[in-house]
């Protein structure tokens, strides 16, 4: 029948799609590795960049897009917590406000990241008198990993059973202790699986932080220093052509970064699940 | 009084679990047959393997014969498009598609291959009329169905089932989800649709199988334990289990 | 009890403070990226800044037609390819391919999701350009290496939204349809498609909006010549692009002129966003 024929070659386009998909991600990941792998020594990872990074290694840069990612995630872990129990345990989902929060939290996670940029440039840097620095950069990523953080930890939260908190007021335990010895172990994995998926972008980001926290090759010690991430510098060494060995190099640690990231996030993933 | 099904020992596993051991029924045409028995005893089971919908959970397994018509449905060169074209089914929950009444109806005809709008437009109307649907909906057949109370969606899917010109229809509990008075309808819609098709429906209703049906099978733990005309079944059961089970002893 | 009493209170208000945040961090973006941008478009005019095709800052001309073309260019073709592909996929993991599998290919998708821009940029100036200049013509940086790379990018935004809209449809319209003798497919593109459709839509309006956002990847292949693309081989500059491009440098009405650049973007992504949890919202209030 012709219909029978036809859906044959619907099945296999289908999987054709499935293929590409897997061809396109092996193909990067494939490319960069094999190119990247001869890059990769301990002087790489341990020596600062010399001549504006034609030489010596990226530790700076390392160090910058741990710094960053960590201040990041120092301010917006606990907002977005917060916000989500505010939310969640003192019943202010379907308020007004919480109504504005999510069209809030929406539109924070659909805003570009150049926007980011500018924003960060005008307010933090410039506005705020913070200069190109790790506070500025810090802040700006945070406020772009806030909507992840607040959302994840909102459905950790809900997947809290009822019963728990009936219980535990029943006991005459208080709100907070309740969400203290209670709501929060409970949903710490699902909360730090929103954690480390924003690391991830905060690792992967480029545009806002090159324009909030500079692209100094220095090594970034104090807050209000700046600093170059490794992504910034992938893009400096690649589109200036400085060296695209130590390009390569570069871009193979950022995959393993996020490999690593997405490994983990995965695993914490199954411990939900799995309680 | 003509076999319509003939089932021969009957098995379906789900992995490891044997949900039916064994079943053998003759149904017959143009009759009602109830499938009675306590939840979880393998009626819903028995009647999708009646138009193989079973193979759609995976791991299930399904062993022996039904012929439909002398035919055996689960041999190799049977089309389970088109066997599922001839056997009907309705399930406990009307599930309307989100679209029109009509193209709701019209859905079964143009999969299989109608184009023709008129002949269409007489189709549906043809199965609203014969599921006492149409007076309610003839003047908003082009409104979406989601907007049609539970009684009425049930009897729309119904009429969806009549589209397609099915000889056999499958009722799975088509009248837990409603009201008395929409399954009283129900029940003088399935009177009435036997004269023309073969009609096996499951129920939990005890006084409903006695109303509506002329012959009953009671299941109990994936085997049939007794099938006889409605009537002998409920005044004068042969096995013990149908017995307890009748009086409400169990179950 | 007391000292109990006060301490719940002062949780809570910080709490309170801490969702307030995300709203007064929203507020200041507006106020500070619309500070900077509105006085400029008010002084050029509104339909001469967005359809102006000439570009000289340092000759106090400043239309960003070009860009704003380009922009449209490179992601209108980034969706031609990646929208099909991803719809194609999303079925594919949500009706056909084994559950195992599936989740296989969710893991893939997650990855690609996961790469940053930079490597995307990164990779198609090493591989798709070169590529595009040997074999198609042109100097490789072109609209066309942005379209693939950014393509490529959009891809998981299309995939899991149409793949959780396709799983979201109840599965008894699927039982219903075979149940008709309908087969596989013909259910599949007669009722849960278009029962997913707001879904799919969504998903490639996100996907839309993400692509006219995306900065880096676009800017490392795509050449940023300012002027209108001739041609899928010509290069482009994107709106994104033309602000990291002369950020660096810019001062007075020309970075005035940047920032107008992002109070566009900004203003568009709003309402794009703003469209979808508007109609997702009266989605689900129609019961559907
Ligand atoms: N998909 C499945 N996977 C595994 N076991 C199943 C599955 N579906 C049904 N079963 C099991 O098979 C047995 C028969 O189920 P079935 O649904 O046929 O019962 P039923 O008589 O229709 O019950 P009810 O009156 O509650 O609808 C039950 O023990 C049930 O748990
Ligand atoms: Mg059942």
């Amino acid at each position: 029948m012709a219909t029978r024929g036809k859906e044959k070659i619907i099945t296999v386009l289908f999987w054709l799609s499935a293929l590409v998909i897997t061809a396109i991600l092996a193909g990067i990941i494939g490319y960069i590795v094999v190119k990247g792998i001869s890059a990769i020594n301990w002087e790489f990872i341990s020596q600062p960049p010399s001549r504006a990074g034609k030489e010596g290694g990226i530790s700076t840069t390392i160090i910058g897009t741990i710094y960053l990612t960590l201040v990041a995630l120092l301010i917006a872990v606990p907002l977005g917590v917060g916000a989500a129990l505010y939310l969640e345990e003192y019943g202010r989902k379907n308020t007004m406000f919480g109504y504005v929060l999510k069209l809030t939290a929406e539109t924070l996670a659909g805003i570009p990241s150049i926007v980011y940029g500018l924003f960060g440039f005008v307010f933090f840097v410039i506005f705020l008198n913070m200069g190109w620095s790790i506070l500025s950069g810090g802040l700006t990523l945070a406020i772009m990993i806030l909507p992840t953080i607040t959302r994840t930890s909102q459905e950790a939260v809900i997947a809290v059973p009822q019963e728990y908190r009936s219980n535990s007021f029943a006991l005459g335990a208080t709100k907070w202790y309740t969400i203290k010895r209670l709501i929060l172990p409970a949903a710490a994995p699902g909360i730090i699986t929103g954690i480390i998926l924003s690391a991830g972008r905060a690792v992967g980001e480029s545009a806002a932080v090159l324009l909030t926290a500079g692209s100094s090759l220095g090594m970034p010690l104090n807050i209000t220093d700046p600093a170059r991430t490794m992504a910034v510098h992938l893009y400096i060494l690649a589109i200036e052509g400085i060296s695209m060995e130590r390009a390569f190099g570069t871009a193979l640690l950022i995959i393993v970064l996020i490999l690593i990231i997405n490994y983990l996030a995965n695993w914490s993933v199954r411990k939900v699940v799995r309680q | 009084m003509k076999t319509k099904l003939e089932c021969k020992e009957v098995k379906v596993f789900y992995k490891d679990f044997q949900a039916l051991h064994g079943i053998d029924m003759d149904i017959f045409e143009n009759r009602v047959t109830a499938l009675i028995g306590p939840s979880g005893c393998g009626k819903s089971t028995f009647l999708r393997t009646i138009n193989r919908l079973n193979e759609l959970i995976e791991g299930t397994r399904t062993e022996g014969e039904i012929y439909l018509d002398e035919k055996n449905i689960y041999s190799n060169e049977i089309d389970v498009v088109a066997l599922r074209k001839k056997v009907g089914m309705v399930f406990q929950k009307p599930s309307v598609f989100p679209m029109s009444i009509y193209e709701n109806i019209a859905y079964g005809p143009k999969i299989h291959g109608i184009k023709n709008k008129g002949k269409l437009d007489s189709i549906v109307e043809k199965s609203l009329v014969a599921a006492n649907l149409w007076q309610e909906v003839k003047d908003r057949i082009h409104k979406p169905a989601a907007g049609l109370s539970g009684g009425q969606q049930q009897r729309l899917v119904i009429a969806r089932v009549l589209a397609v010109e099915p000889e056999v229809i499958l009722m799975d509990e088509p009248a837990s989800a409603l009201d008395p008075i929409s399954t009283s309808k129900l029940e003088e819609l399935i009177g009435e649709l036997k004269k023309q098709y073969t009609i096996v429906i499951v129920t939990h209703n005890m006084q409903q199988a006695a109303r509506v049906s002329d012959f009953t099978g009671f299941f109990l733990n994936g085997f049939l334990i007794e099938y006889s005309k409605t009537n002998d079944l409920f005044v004068n059961p042969h096995d013990k289990k149908t017995e307890d089970y009748i009086t409400g002893r169990f179950g | 009890m007391k000292k109990n009493k006060l301490s719940e209170g002062l949780v809570e208000i910080l709490l309170r403070i801490s969702a307030g945040a995300s709203v007064l961090a929203i507020i200041i973006i507006t106020v500070f990226i619309f500070y900077k941008g509105i006085p400029l478009i008010a002084k050029v005019g509104i339909i001469d800044f967005l359809f102006n095709l000439k570009w000289v800052p340092t000759n106090g001309s400043f239309g960003i037609g070009a860009m704003v073309i380009g922009s449209l260019a490179v992601t209108f073709c980034s969706l031609v390819w990646s929208v099909p592909l991803g719809i194609m996929t999303a079925i594919l993991m949500a009706e056909i391919a084994p559950p195992k599998l599936a989740d296989v290919l969710a893991r893939f998708v997650e990855l690609l999701a996961g790469i940053p821009s930079v490597v995307y940029g990164f990779f198609g100036l090493i591989v798709i350009v070169p590529f595009i200049r040997n074999h198609l013509g042109g100097v490789g940086l072109s609209v066309l290496a942005g379209a693939i790379v950014l393509g490529i990018m959009i891809l998981p935004t299309i995939i899991n939204i149409s793949r959780d809209a396709i799983l979201a449809i109840p599965k008894e319209y699927k039982e219903n349809s075979l149940a008709l003798g309908a087969t596989h497919y013909q259910s599949i593109f007669r009722v849960i498609l278009p029962a997913a459709s707001s879904g799919i839509i969504t998903a490639i309006v996100l996907g839309l909006g993400r692509a006219i956002g995306e900065t880096m990847a676009v800017l490392m292949v795509t050449g940023n010549a300012a002027v209108l693309p001739d041609s899928l081989l010509a290069p482009v500059r994107t709106m994104t692009s033309n602000i990291v491009l002369e950020m660096g440098y810019a001062a007075g009405d020309h970075q005035a002129a940047l920032f107008a650049t992002g109070t566009v973007l900004f203003i568009f992504i709003v309402i794009l966003n703003l469209a979808v949890s508007i109609s997702m919202k009266a989605g689900t209030e129609n019961g559907n």
